[in-house]
């Protein structure tokens, strides 16, 4: 069986629910799993529940305040030095493949990012590319084996939990590290946001310029939920980038997304694809947005959104 | 200042991606080639940099001799130089091409002083690795962050304050200059070509070196497709009669 080593994603001391799924695959490729946290926070109870046998909480200044790609990618390849895992695996979030090209980067060994599916302790892979457009099948060759998960392609399940050995590890790290730990945050104000909306009210192209926002920012009104867009309408300045879903976008996963005007293009398709119902309106029957949506009409958007905001609004009395 | 910007040749796929019959690339038969909309932010940011601060950019690709387009693209835009780090335009696994790359960058450097600012896309459209700018950064000893949306150099203190995207807002990091920043889409609003930009474009002189590296250890076997979802669309009618029936729709799944 192989040693298997997850990074802890937290964020100074709170745990990310992407770090539970990480555990969650590792218990596919072995029980033999340890967990480093960077910096002195008290997660074991939480990682045990999930699976970790043993607990590195990294102690260092560094790493004390708050996050910085490099302090945790360099103590994340000295603890791999030190403790010679066979595979290594983190949640492929923004920070969990950086951090993970940055221990990589510093071993000089590969890292395959967002991965599926693993076979015969990580020297096969079927990890994802195109933002999940389309998906490649490699081999790792490496004395150790840097892997991340791919985010959200597998539900977190507790374990059968033990409570894991804990055990302070003391990296060295270069004063010069600080460089890129973080100084502040800017914070908006909390709401319902793109990903998390209930229902998402998309425009694309056909909207024909900001002010064919107005319908839909009514009907999302109606409906508690957000209004979202296509890179046709970002790269054109009509809504925020913030608004976009798809591959370089917002992904989202609302109970219903109603594509307005939008052609489905496989960009946008991967952002809106777990939604869990999708209504397509668009004047042409072939769209592909049509063709894979749940549900479709067919027409012009400029009398439909609405005709249905109008509908909404008489049944409510 | 001097600023650098890396960019990939990807395919532009529409609504599907179809995969060659050896099942080793993208099937490009019917289509363009762009970069990822992440890389034109980078450039669009090293442009107004430049516009605001005096000095040049740079625009470098790792790739076949083809992708002189997404150079002179680039260049049509306001890049003034361009390095085209040639291949026989086989994929390239992510450590090979940093190594390229960061030997590229010294050899570039060597000539005409350090970078500023190396700028990446947060990671490539096509095989998304999410590495080649921490790889290069690392070689080069400089600091590097990514997912940054907002960019803000200052040569009095000679440090670049950068804005990273997360959950509900932004983390701040403040870096002494020489550093590489992985950036997204949003950081700012490309500007298109104007006819003069094509015009001078075609006028830049494109600097090719061969690209050697030793290969890294993840190789690809083949590309696949992921399964399809079935989906049976349900017409619900045609135009604004259709009305009642998506409010129907919104009361059956309780969204109302
Ligand atoms: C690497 C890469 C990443 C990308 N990332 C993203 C991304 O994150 N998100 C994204 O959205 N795109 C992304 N794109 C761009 C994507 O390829 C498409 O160009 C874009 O999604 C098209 O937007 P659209 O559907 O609004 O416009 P179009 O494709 O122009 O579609 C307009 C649609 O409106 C319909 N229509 C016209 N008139 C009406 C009317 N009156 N009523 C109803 N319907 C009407 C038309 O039939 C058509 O289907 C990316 C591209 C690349 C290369
Ligand atoms: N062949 C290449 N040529 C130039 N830059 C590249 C190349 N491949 C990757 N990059 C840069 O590195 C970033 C991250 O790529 P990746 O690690 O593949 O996700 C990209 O957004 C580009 O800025």
């Amino acid at each position: 069986m192989p040693e298997i080593l997850v990074l802890a994603e937290h964020d100074r001391g709170t745990l990310d629910g992407a770090t539970l799924e990480a555990l969650t695959f590792a218990r596919t490729l072995g029980s033999d799993i340890a967990v480093l946290v960077c910096g002195d926070f008290d997660l074991a109870a939480q990682l045990g529940e999930y699976g970790a046998t043993k607990v590195y909480v990294a102690e260092h200044d560094l790493l004390d305040s708050d996050f910085g790609p490099e302090a945790w990618g360099q103590t994340l390849a000295a603890l791999i030095e030190d403790s010679q895992p066979d595979i290594v695996i983190a949640c492929g979030t923004s920070k969990g493949n950086e951090v993970m090209a940055q221990a990589a980067a510093r071993l000089d060994v590969p890292f395959v990012a967002n991965c599926l599916q693993v076979e015969a302790d990580a020297e096969e892979m079927t990890r994802v590319q195109w933002g999940g457009s389309l998906l490649e099948r490699s081999t790792l060759d490496a004395e150790v084996k840097l892997i991340s998960l791919s985010h959200h392609s597998i539900d977190a399940l507790a374990a059968d939990a033990g409570s894991p050995e804990v055990e302070t590890f003391e990296p060295e790290l270069a004063e010069s590290l600080s460089r890129t730990v973080v100084v502040g945050r800017e914070m908006a104000e909390a709401g319902v946001t793109l990903a998390t909306a209930p229902v998402v009210v998309g425009g694309g192209r056909a909207t024909g310029g900001p002010d064919g926002f107005a319908p839909l920012e009514e009907l999302a009104a109606l409906l508690g939920g957000r209004v979202g867009c296509s890179r046709a309408v970002t790269n054109n300045g009509w809504r925020p980038h913030s608004d976009q879903v798809g591959q370089t976008g917002t992904r989202i996963a609302p109970e219903l997304y109603i594509a307005s005007g939008i052609s489905g293009a496989i960009q946008h398709w991967v952002g809106a694809m777990a939604s869990k119902n999708i209504l397509a309106i668009n004047t042409d029957p072939d769209a592909n947005m049509v063709v894979k949506a749940d549900y479709a009409v067919i027409g012009d958007m400029h009398e439909i959104i609405p005709a249905v905001v109008e509908e909404v609004k008489r049944r409510r009395g | 200042m001097r600023v650098l910007v890396c960019v990939k040749r990807v395919p532009a796929p529409g609504a599907r991606i179809s995969i060659t019959a050896d099942e080793q690339s993208v099937d490009t038969t019917h289509l363009g080639f762009a970069m990822s909309p992440h890389e034109e932010c980078a450039v669009e940011e090293a442009v107004q940099m430049v516009e605001r601060h005096g000095g040049d950019a740079t625009v470098l690709t790792l790739g076949p001799a083809e992708a002189e387009e997404q150079l002179r693209y680039s260049a049509s835009l306001g890049v003034n130089n361009a390095v085209l780090l040639r291949t026989d335009g086989t994929a390239w696994d992510p450590q090979r091409t940093a190594r390229a790359i960061a030997g590229a960058v010294e050899t570039l450097e060597a000539a005409d002083g350090p970078f500023d600012l190396i700028l990446f896309g947060n990671e490539s459209a096509d095989s998304g690795g999410f590495q080649v700018g921490v790889r290069v950064a690392n070689k080069l000893d400089r600091p590097m962050v990514n997912a940054i949306k907002g960019i803000v150099p200052d040569f009095d203190s000679g440090l670049v304050t950068a804005k990273r995207d997360i959950d509900g807002g932004f983390e701040v990091y403040a870096m002494a200059m020489p550093a590489v920043l992985g950036v997204k889409e949003g950081l700012n609003l490309p500007r298109y070509p104007t006819m003069r930009g094509r015009l001078a474009s075609k006028k830049i002189d494109v600097t090719v070196i061969e690209a050697e590296a030793d290969a890294g250890g993840q190789a690809k076997i083949r590309l696949l497709s992921p399964p399809e979802q079935e989906s049976n669309t349900v017409r619900l009618g045609e135009g604004v009669a259709a009305a009642p029936a998506i409010v129907d729709l919104f009361e059956e799944l309780g969204v109302l």
